[in-house]
């Protein structure tokens, strides 16, 4: 298991330089002009050439992308053209809420859907399956910017029970946090709710066709067992995928959820980013999300075993 | 046990009272700006929310009064009878954030910094012999030719004023950012709560010793009335207007006017324009590429083009915005009516003019590629609605859809369209970066490299911005004035679209919101 661990870790290296080769040059044929978002639209040229000469963007692609390769190979991201700020230090500063939502978000999607999964496909074809299936439409067919001010307008403006908008840290205690993370974590779960119910649901379908289930009930084990303990742990490897690649899409996609709710996370740094050509900035995050997605793919091939025994990795 | 309940109950009384009754209740000003902060230098960047910030943290020798005239600020001055010689004596008890006093060489060195920077303060140094500090007090700029905008420059609170600071910072190199935020003003920028794009922070500074005379625009006592200014971006409007309505945050600095509505009806909300000058929207022409190369197509397009049209298009409520001919601004100094007569008659009466013109002009039907932005939502209609107008009057035109930080970029290309280059652009201004001749940048009618975007050429107005420097009264200014607005007119320099007006909105129990040329948060309280 730790060699095809270390091996696999070992496999992500080039993928990261290729991920790193591609966002570089890519970021770099989008026009657009760093110097201008720091000079603002007044800047003389003269400006602008200085600046891009501070920069170090006046010098030729393959040096700054060496350049950039090297000092990242020592750890240092750079820092941003913009702020000036270490990049590492502003991912920092706003990675906290987004992981914080994401995880709200996702304990919303386990605790939600996979009981409806499972009720829907244990009553398959009844009114609880159909309703599960209309609640998964509205879940994967209105954005989440819709459900997001629909939240705000009945819970924050109308009951006021929660605040409009808004982000506290866990640090400024449990309960401010939770105030505030509840209604994004839900509007940003809506879409994953209604996917990997739908998972559930036929993962579960296929599995209780299977001739152990169908043993397990003639053993006169209880509905509850059968259900949970022996069929949904077979269903379990396509709902894990799911929820894994799940989170990590969470984590890139947080934005208009962040914006809507005026969450200062990831997402809004990246969009910022883009739109004042911050290169170092973008490089940084997207790697960093690639590295994510490495990383949860892994855990998701691992935890294959955990579900499934028979399932070993040399 | 007894005692020991006695004790317990005494001890959560006090902690419970200490939570009741703070001994400090801090008063925090929670804004949302028209933009989100990303750089913080107020000399190299333009952009009006760097500004803003700057004047929260720095002090500018001079300030601007609300009559535009220049006032004392930082230091008292003086000028000699021949007018070739300006003393500044710093006041007293000035002293920069991190304690150390402000001294004259630290202005010496800041001056130059930004004249090596700012376009007008560049042309300022070209009639300048010497800026130097005569005691750590005083410093005098002693001119090498008659020029009389000195304390104009000076006190300017736009597009980059002259903020002071200290020399280690006024000295860092050309190109280079100065990111270490330490004025004199009246608050200090709180650097470990800065999130670039996302929040500022500044507390009162309790050094600070306001002027005595009272405030008007930057000059006088900048009195701070809270202890924290919160600026905070929120790229959505209604999640801003949904803030403000909970009581999160106390004040909007621009509201989209069509959701203006949903703040009107609420008693708790106040609306109104706090920034006293409004903004231009202006449709430059590349001067240097056809078919605008040719004065008689664009004056066809002048035609072509409508002021009501435009500003019903962007802004749709007549009540923020004005039309007006002045290109400084419709209510400053030197507004005139010089060249109205390009803007006068209906739309339908200009179009048909516009159709005689073109044909006359000999137009060969060279597409005219117009930069639309899409991610501004006051620039996005615009283009459109022109580009229409235009073809209308027979033009062909290509509209090219691009993100704001695209076309900012792509305005610089001086190639030909299909390398890379564009024919006409939308773009606003604040009157306060366009009052007078020497500080707005598309009365440049050098034609070179150096000047703004579009590249107009005419020897005739640079005659006349060289003669508004030097003219000693306000009448020769006017009417200098007024003869470089009818030749921009004339010559198409690019077409005048309108002035509109921002609207703030913020909760009631904010209490004397000053005018100003900018948003100000001295002298407001909560």
């Amino acid at each position: 298991m730790a060699s095809y661990f270390l091996r696999r870790l070992l496999m992500a290296i080039p993928v990261m330089f290729f991920v790193a080769l591609f966002v570089f040059l890519l970021l770099r044929l989008t026009p657009g002009d760093p110097a201008q978002a720091i000079a603002g639209d007044q800047a003389t040229p003269a400006q602008l050439a200085a600046i891009r000469e501070n920069l170090g963007l006046d010098k030729p692609l393959t040096s700054q992308f060496v350049a950039w390769i090297g000092a990242m190979a020592g750890g240092d991201f750079g820092h941003s053209l913009i702020s000036q700020r270490p990049v590492l230090e502003m991912i920092g500063q706003r990675i906290g809420p987004t992981l914080a939502l994401a995880v709200m978000a996702m304990i919303f999607t386990v605790v939600i859907s996979l009981p409806l999964g499972v009720l829907a496909a244990w009553r398959h074809g009844g009114l609880v399956d159909r309703f599960v299936m209309a609640l998964s439409v509205v879940g994967f067919s209105v954005p989440i910017f819709v459900i997001g001010y629909v939240l705000i307008a009945v819970f924050a403006v109308d009951l006021k029970w929660f605040p409009v908008q808004g982000y506290k840290p866990l640090s400024e205690g449990f309960g401010p946090f939770l105030h505030r993370i509840l209604l994004p974590g839900l509007a940003l779960s809506s879409f994953y709710i209604a996917l990997v119910s739908r998972m559930t649901r036929a993962s579960m379908l296929e599995v209780l066709r299977e001739d152990y289930v169908r043993t397990a009930r003639a053993k006169g084990l209880g509905e509850r067992v059968v259900l949970f303990r022996h069929a949904l742990r077979n269903a379990a490897i396509p709902i894990l995928t799911v929820v894994g690649t799940g989170f990590a899409m969470m984590i890139s996609g947080v934005v208009v959820t962040e914006t809507v709710f005026n969450i200062p996370g990831l997402g809004r740094l990246v969009v910022d980013g883009v739109l004042a050509r911050d290169y170092p900035l973008i490089q940084a995050i997207i790697l960093l999300t690639a590295g994510t997605y490495v990383l949860i793919n892994l855990l998701i091939d691992l935890s294959y075993a955990l579900s499934d025994p028979r399932i070993r990795y040399q | 046990m007894t005692l020991r309940l006695k004790t317990f109950g005494i001890a959560a009384l006090l902690a419970g009272s200490l939570h009741a009754f703070p001994a400090f209740a801090e008063t925090t000003l929670n804004v949302v700006m028209q933009a989100p902060l990303r750089t913080l230098d107020p000399i190299l960047s333009t952009a009006q929310i760097v500004r803003t910030h700057g004047f929260m943290v720095f002090e500018t020798l001079l300030g601007m009064d609300a009559k535009y005239n220049p006032q004392p600020q930082m230091a008292d001055y003086t000028v000699s009878a021949d007018k070739m010689t300006y003393t500044f004596t710093l006041r007293d008890g000035l002293k920069w954030h991190d304690g150390t006093p402000v001294k004259a060489e630290d202005c010496v060195a800041s001056i130059k910094r930004w004249a090596a920077n700012d376009g007008a303060g560049r042309t300022m140094m070209t009639y300048v012999a010497s800026v130097e500090a005569t005691s750590d007090k005083q410093l005098v700029i002693k001119l090498a030719k008659p020029f009389g905008q000195v304390l104009e420059l000076l006190a300017k609170p736009s597009p980059v004023p002259p903020f002071m600071m200290p020399k280690r910072l006024a000295e860092t190199p050309a190109g280079q950012q100065v990111t270490e935020m330490i004025g004199s003003g009246p608050f200090k920028f709180v650097a470990d709560q800065y999130r670039p794009g996302d929040q500022a922070v500044y507390v009162k500074n309790s050094d600070y010793n306001p002027r005595p005379e009272p405030m008007s625009w930057t000059a006088g006592g900048k009195v701070v009335n809270v202890d924290k200014v919160v600026w905070k971006a929120m790229p959505d409007m209604q999640t801003s207007i949904n803030a403000l309505q909970s009581g999160d945050v106390d004040l909007i600095e621009q509201v989209t006017i069509d959701l203006l509505p949903l703040l009107t009806a609420n008693d708790e909300i106040k609306t109104g324009a706090i920034n006293a000058l409004g903004s231009q929207v202006t449709g430059r022409f590349n001067h240097r590429l056809p078919p605008f190369d040719n004065p008689k197509v664009r004056q066809a397009a002048m035609y072509a083009l409508d002021q009501d049209q435009l500003m019903q298009t962007a802004i749709g409520d007549s009540q923020y915005y004005k039309l007006c001919a002045s290109v400084y601004g419709c209510d400053v100094p030197l507004a005139s009516d010089a060249g109205s007569e390009y803007l006068k008659g209906s739309a339908k009466e200009r179009l048909a003019k516009a159709k005689e013109l073109l044909k006359a002009s000999g137009y060969d039907g060279t597409p005219v590629l117009m930069m639309q932005p899409t991610d501004l939502t006051i620039l996005s209609t615009q283009p459109i609605v022109a580009a229409e107008r235009l073809r209308e009057a027979g033009f062909k035109v290509d509209v090219a859809a691009m993100d704001w930080a695209t076309l900012q970029s792509r305005k610089n290309s001086t190639q030909p369209v299909a390398q890379g280059g564009w024919n006409m652009l939308f773009t606003y201004w604040g009157v306060s970066g366009i009052w007078n001749p020497t500080v707005h940048a598309l009365l440049d009618g050098s034609g070179s490299d150096t000047a703004w975007s579009g590249w107009p050429r005419s020897a005739r107005v640079e005659e006349l911005r060289s003669a508004y420097l030097t003219a000693p009264t306000l009448d020769e200014q006017k009417k200098i004035a007024k003869e470089i607005q009818q030749i921009a007119y004339d010559e198409g320099f690019y077409f005048n679209a309108g002035e509109f007006q921002s609207v703030a909105a913020w909760r009631a129990n904010l209490k004397n919101l000053q005018p100003g040329p900018l948003t100000l948060f001295w002298g407001v309280s909560k």
